[in-house]
C-alpha cells in the first residue's frame, strides 16, 4: 500500500501504453520516457509492462504501507527517504511508514518510480495508462491527488539484490539544449525550402505548453507553398484535409509556433505535419521542459532506425547487468 | 472552383515507426473509398508487426514495428495493395447504415455559440444561419433540409476518441462548406453537431472546438461506462465506412431519446449494407435513395 500524502504537480500511473487503439481516435498514453520506464522496472525485477508512477517537474510525497523494493530512474528530481537523500537508477528498499519526497528539479523533467510488482490499477483496453482527457485508465482515469491510497500489483519475475545499479555512461545526462532528431516528410511539401531550412536552423524555447499532449516552441516564423487550397484542406494554408497525427509528428498551425505531438495527443486534423521525432529520441523528449532550447535535427531513416538499435543495446546490456 | 485535383499517391515515413499515405491532397469520396479499401484489404493481411491502421479522410497512416517488419517492405506492400484495388467497381464494402438524430436549433449549442460570438465570422447571426447564407441557402430550413435528405460517410475518426469526421454523399456542387470558427471556442457541449470545412462531426466530449455549430445528437457516439448495447464491444459507436444519415428531431424526441439514454434501452436503428464504390460514385442520389429507404422501410 502507497498513501499519497502530497500529490506533486501532476504523478500518473503509466505502462507501455495502450496500443492498437489509434484508429479510433486514442492515443496510446503510457511512459513518456521509455528508456527511463524499462530500466525502473528492470530494477525491481518486474515484468516489462508493470505500472509505475510518473512524476512531473514536482514530486509528490509518498507513504509506504509495508517494506517494498522500490527504483527511481529518469531525470534528476532528488528523492529523499525520511528526509535523506537516496541514490536514482538504483534498487532500493523501504520500510513500513517510510516517506520519499523530492527536491527541486535539476535537470530533466519526468521521474519513474517503480515499486516491486507494479501498481495495481484495472487493466483498460489492455493497458494500466492513464488518459486524463477522457478519464480512463491508472488511477480512477486521473492524477493523484492528496488521500489516494494505491496497491502494489503482482507482476515481479526476478529478485533483484538491494543496492543494484547500473553503469553510470548508461544513465542519460539531460542538459537544458536539446538537439532532437527528426526525420522530415509527412507533409514537408507544403513548407517552402527557405522555410525547412528554418525549421532546422532556429533554436527553439519550449513555452509552457509542454505536456504529455505536446510541446509548443516559439521562435521563428515559417512559411507555407502558396496554393489554391485543395477542396476540404480549410483556407489556412498550414491546413490539410484532415489526416492522421503520427506520434512524435510535428506540426505548425498557421505556421507559428512548433508543436511536437507526445503520447497523449489528438489522433488526427487538419494541420500539415512537417516531420517527425524519431522514437529514441521521444524519451529525449520527454525530459525536456518550458523555456528549455531545441535544435530540430534531420535524420535519414537508416539513422533512426540505427539509433533505435542503440537504445535497444543499452536496454539488454542493463537487463544483463541486473 | 477547380476541378478535384487528380489523385497523386505519396508515401511518406513519420519517423521510424508510421508510414502516412496521402492518396489525394483534396476530399473526394473516391478517395475516401479508396483508402477504405486499401486499409481493409490490410487489415485482412494481419501482418505481425502492424500496430495500428487508421484509414482518414484522403490518406490513411499505418504504425508499425520496425523490428518486426521492414519499413521499405512495408512501404513496397501498400504500393501492391494499391494497385490492387485500382478498379473500385470490383472492391465489395461491407457497412453500417445509421440513423442519427439530430435536434437542430437546440438550446445549448445555442448558449454555447451565443458565448463566443466575438470569435465568429459574423456576430449578428447563428452559426446556422451565416451558414446556410454563404452556401447560398435561401432559409435555415432549406440548409437544414440539405443536410438532412442525403447520407454521410464516416470519412475518418480521431482527434479525440469516437469523433466522427462525416462526408456527405452527394455531387461536388452540392457539398456544404464553411469555414471554421476565427478562433476556437474554449467550450462545446458533449454531442454537439457540429461542421467544418467539408465534414460535420459529433463532438464526443464536451471540450474546445472550431466548427459551426447546429444543433445537438440526443444519443451518445462514446460511452466509457459501456450500459448502452451498442457500447458493448467498443467505448465508441461511429466505425469508419459507417453511412450516418443525420435526422431532424423535435424538442419532445430529443426529450423521448435522453431518457433511453438515461435509463439504458437506447440502440441505434441501424442496417447492414453493402455496396461497390463505382456504383456509389456512378449515382450518387440513386444510392442515396435507396440507402434511406433500406434504413426506415426495409
Amino acid at each position: 500500500m502507497i498513501k499519497v500524502i502530497k500529490p506533486g504537480l501532476q504523478t500518473t500511473v503509466q505502462d507501455e501504453g495502450r496500443i492498437g487503439y489509434y484508429e479510433i481516435g486514442m492515443p496510446p498514453s503510457g511512459a513518456m520516457d521509455k528508456f527511463a520506464f524499462r530500466v525502473a522496472n528492470l530494477l525491481v525485477g518486474n515484468n516489462p509492462n508493470a505500472a509505475v508512477l510518473e512524476i512531473t517537474y514536482l514530486g509528490p510525497v509518498l507513504e509506504f504501507g509495508r517494506k517494498m523494493k522500490i527504483s527511481l530512474t529518469g531525470g534528476e528530481i532528488p528523492p529523499r527517504i525520511n528526509g535523506q537523500p537516496v541514490a536514482m537508477w538504483t534498487t532500493l528498499e523501504v520500510q513500513e511508514g517510510d516517506q520519499l519526497s523530492f527536491d527541486f528539479v535539476k535537470s530533466g523533467a519526468r521521474v519513474y518510480l517503480a515499486v516491486e510488482g507494479g501498481i495495481d490499477v484495472p487493466l483498460v483496453m489492455g493497458s494500466r495508462s492513464t488518459y486524463t482527457l477522457i478519464g480512463i485508465g491508472g488511477f480512477e482515469g486521473r492524477a493523484l491527488k492528496e488521500g489516494d491510497v494505491l496497491h502494489t500489483a503482482d507482476m515481479s519475475e526476478k529478485q533483484v539484490p538491494l543496492g543494484t545499479s547500473i553503469d553510470p555512461q548508461l544513465i542519460p545526462v539531460y542538459s537544458k539544449h536539446h538537439e532532437i532528431r527528426v526525420v522530415m516528410g509527412l507533409c514537408s511539401y507544403r513548407l517552402t525550402e527557405e522555410s525547412k531550412e528554418t525549421f532546422l536552423k532556429t533554436e527553439w524555447t519550449v513555452t509552457p505548453e509542454a505536456n504529455r499532449t505536446g510541446y509548443r516552441h516559439k521562435g521563428e516564423r515559417l512559411t507555407f507553398v502558396e496554393r489554391e487550397q485543395p477542396f476540404g484542406a480549410g483556407s489556412n494554408p498550414s491546413n490539410v484535409t484532415d489526416l492522421g497525427y503520427p506520434i512524435g509528428s510535428i506540426q505548425v498551425p498557421d505556421g507559428v509556433e512548433p508543436i511536437v505531438l507526445m503520447h497523449d495527443a489528438v489522433t488526427g486534423g487538419g494541420y500539415a505535419t512537417i516531420a517527425t521525432v524519431i522514437s529514441a529520441d521521444l524519451d529525449k523528449m520527454a525530459q525536456v521542459k518550458t523555456n528549455d532550447k531545441v535544435r530540430f535535427v534531420s535524420v535519414s531513416l537508416q539513422d533512426a532506425l540505427a539509433a533505435r538499435r542503440e537504445v535497444q543495446q543499452k536496454l539488454n546490456q542493463i537487463k544483463e547487468s541486473i | 472552383m477547380k476541378e478535384t485535383s487528380p489523385m497523386q499517391t505519396r508515401y511518406e515515413y513519420g519517423g521510424d515507426e508510421f508510414v502516412f499515405v496521402q492518396l489525394s491532397e483534396a476530399m473526394s469520396l473516391e478517395a475516401n473509398f479508396k483508402g477504405m479499401a486499401i486499409t481493409r484489404k490490410l487489415k485482412e493481411k494481419n501482418w505481425e508487426g502492424i500496430l495500428d491502421i487508421c484509414p482518414s479522410n484522403a490518406s490513411y497512416l499505418v504504425r508499425y514495428d520496425p523490428d518486426v517488419i521492414e519499413p521499405e517492405k512495408l512501404v513496397a506492400e501498400l504500393k501492391q495493395l494499391e494497385n490492387e484495388v485500382k478498379n473500385l467497381d470490383d472492391i465489395v464494402i461491407t457497412s453500417r447504415l445509421v440513423d442519427v438524430p439530430v435536434y437542430f436549433e437546440d438550446p445549448w449549442t445555442h448558449e454555447a455559440l451565443m458565448r463566443f460570438r466575438d470569435r465568429h465570422q459574423d456576430p449578428n447571426s447563428t452559426d446556422l444561419e451565416y451558414s446556410a447564407r454563404i452556401n447560398g441557402y435561401s432559409s435555415k430550413e432549406a440548409f437544414i433540409q440539405a443536410i438532412t435528405e442525403a447520407p454521410f460517410i464516416v470519412s475518418m475518426i480521431g482527434f479525440v476518441p469516437g469523433l466522427p469526421w462525416c462526408f456527405q454523399m452527394v455531387p461536388r456542387e452540392k457539398q456544404i462548406e464553411v469555414p471554421k470558427y476565427v478562433r476556437p471556442r474554449t467550450f462545446t457541449p458533449e454531442r454537439a453537431f457540429g461542421f467544418g470545412g467539408a465534414f460535420a462531426v459529433i463532438y464526443p466530449v464536451q471540450g474546445a472546438g472550431g466548427y459551426q455549430l447546429f444543433g445537438i445528437a440526443p444519443a451518445p457516439i462514446y460511452q466509457k461506462e459501456q450500459t448502452l448495447a451498442d457500447f458493448k464491444d467498443s467505448i465508441v459507436f461511429p466505425r469508419q465506412g459507417d453511412i450516418f444519415r443525420y435526422r431532424s428531431i423535435d424538442a419532445d424526441e430529443y426529450q423521448a431519446i435522453r431518457e433511453q439514454v438515461e435509463n439504458g434501452t437506447f440502440v441505434y436503428r441501424k442496417k447492414e449494407i453493402q455496396f461497390t464504390p463505382g456504383e456509389v460514385l456512378a449515382d450518387l442520389e440513386g444510392f442515396a435513395e435507396e440507402a434511406l429507404r433500406r434504413l426506415y422501410h426495409d
